[in-house]
């Protein structure tokens, strides 16, 4: 295979936007724009969908860890150059970004077509529940990485709330609580459980706090049955609870309590 | 060399990068001997260099190195002959999936996909492979696929097209789903 000689030249210009937007380097407004072309753009629509079974099948490719046997030649080999190079528990410190049981749903974004989400959803299966988890706080850390976080970025509720009309087949609920110390700062579309989600973004101080929100209906059965349950995931502190017919999972590095706190008051206000 | 703030020691800011070094010498290499001579000249280098480094994002500055250590590497065995990613590895590829799993059918097949897509992503050309490699395996930017690789945005955008355009149709061809 040779680069020249492959016959690829795209039909639509366009499609390079598509797949831009997949690899999630377009901002809303872009996002829009192409979404207006590719509703009436075949070739479009159907790269799309290629675009995402393709990274289905690489999503499944598991992330390789360095074999001890070549991470120990490795270190020998530096503390030949220098002596004091030691493998000490801050090597260990990154945070994977490589989680790919959890990360499939992350990267598909805004702007999902009903058909490529249920593409998507037949090709992607969350098996059990810990899956879901790691989804949300794996999409969590991914939408930390700058550019990822709003897609709306409003302290306003009401306008952050008809922004998702349209891009998303149900309301979620839009609080702020700016006054309380937990400031509303947006929303986002992503997709998680095999449906696109609201993620509302909250602030408290220097922490975000994303606050996932779809539909209960049409259960998901990999949930088990407890309806409000809380957790720490990779130094992430993570609640679920349901509630008027919606799942709802909060996820943020803020402590426990405070996190605690800001769920309390969600399910207390009107 | 300076001496180095508590804070920013080699150990602290690179090596935590070296399972990302490992895999795209891995890819690029194709095998595993010559991806260890890389990693292991590349770890070197950038010990080496990191006094030097200033810049804020040390797995892309690490990777550029293994990426520039491989390419040197290359040219200097052209012509040798290399084996593909997946051959070898089979059998522990397999044994370690299906540990991990309550189905072991179905851990099977995921594991024969997996060599499946692993061959066809070897089978890319380099300049492909890598693109895509960064992309999807690293999560890397654009932009810092472009500087990783000293590639315009615009070609980062029509490789990493190719390669995608390329593994569906092989995929397809292999009755992969």
């Amino acid at each position: 295979m040779s680069e020249n000689r492959t016959p690829l030249v795209p039909d639509c210009e366009k499609v390079l936007l598509v797949q831009a937007e997949l690899d999630g380097e377009l901002d809303a407004a872009q996002a829009a724009a192409l979404e207006t072309h590719r509703a009436g753009c075949p070739i479009c629509q159907a790269a799309q969908e290629e675009l995402l079974r393709t990274r289905a099948l690489l999503r499944r490719e598991p992330y390789e860890a360095t074999p001890d046997d070549v991470r120990a030649r490795v270190m020998a080999r530096l503390r030949q150059v220098e002596p004091q190079v030691v493998w000490s528990p801050a090597s260990w410190s990154r945070p994977s970004r490589r989680n790919w049981g959890a990360l499939w749903g992350s990267g598909v974004g805004f702007g999902l077509g009903a058909a490529c989400a249920a593409a998507i959803a037949v090709l992607l299966v969350l098996p059990e529940r810990n899956d879901l988890v790691d989804a949300v706080v794996a999409d969590h850390i991914r939408a930390l990485q700058p550019g990822h976080l709003e897609d709306v970025v409003s302290t306003d509720q009401h306008t952050v709330k008809p922004w998702f009309d349209g891009r998303i087949d149900f309301a979620p609920p839009v609080k702020d609580f700016a006054a309380e110390g937990f400031p509303l700062k947006g929303g986002r579309l992503d997709y998680l459980d095999n449906r696109p989600i609201a993620a509302l973004v909250y602030q408290r101080d220097k922490h975000i706090i994303d606050l996932y929100v779809w539909p209960a209906s049409g259960a998901p059965t990999h949930l088990t049955s407890d309806t409000n349950s809380h957790g720490a995931i990779q130094g992430y502190n993570v609640a679920h609870w349901t509630a008027d017919g919606m799942n709802f999972w909060a996820v943020s590095d803020v402590e426990r309590g405070q996190l605690d706190d800001f769920v309390a008051m969600w399910r207390k206000a009107p | 060399m300076p001496p180095l703030s508590r804070d920013d020691t080699f150990e602290r800011v690179v090596l935590p990068h070296l399972d990302a070094a490992y895999n795209l010498a891995r890819w690029l290499m194709r095998d595993p001997e010559a991806a260890e001579d890389v990693l292991q000249e590349a770890m070197v280098r950038a010990l080496t260099y990191f006094a030097s480094f200033k810049g804020v994002n040390p797995r892309a500055w690490l990777l550029q190195i293994v990426r520039n250590t491989a390419y040197g590497s290359m040219a200097l065995n052209r012509g040798m002959q290399t084996v593909p990613i997946a051959e070898e590895n089979d059998e522990a590829g397999a044994a370690e999936l299906v540990s991990g799993d309550d189905d072991p059918e179905a851990a099977l097949l995921r594991s024969r996909e997996s060599r499946q897509v692993r061959a066809l992503i070897a089978a890319l050309p380099v300049e492909l492979r890598e693109t895509l490699v960064l992309r999807e395996f690293e999560e890397f930017s654009y932009k810092e696929i472009a500087e990783a690789t000293q590639t315009p945005i615009g070609t980062v955008m029509s490789r990493l097209w190719r390669a995608r355009q390329l593994l569906a149709q092989a995929a397809a061809a292999e009755g992969l789903p």
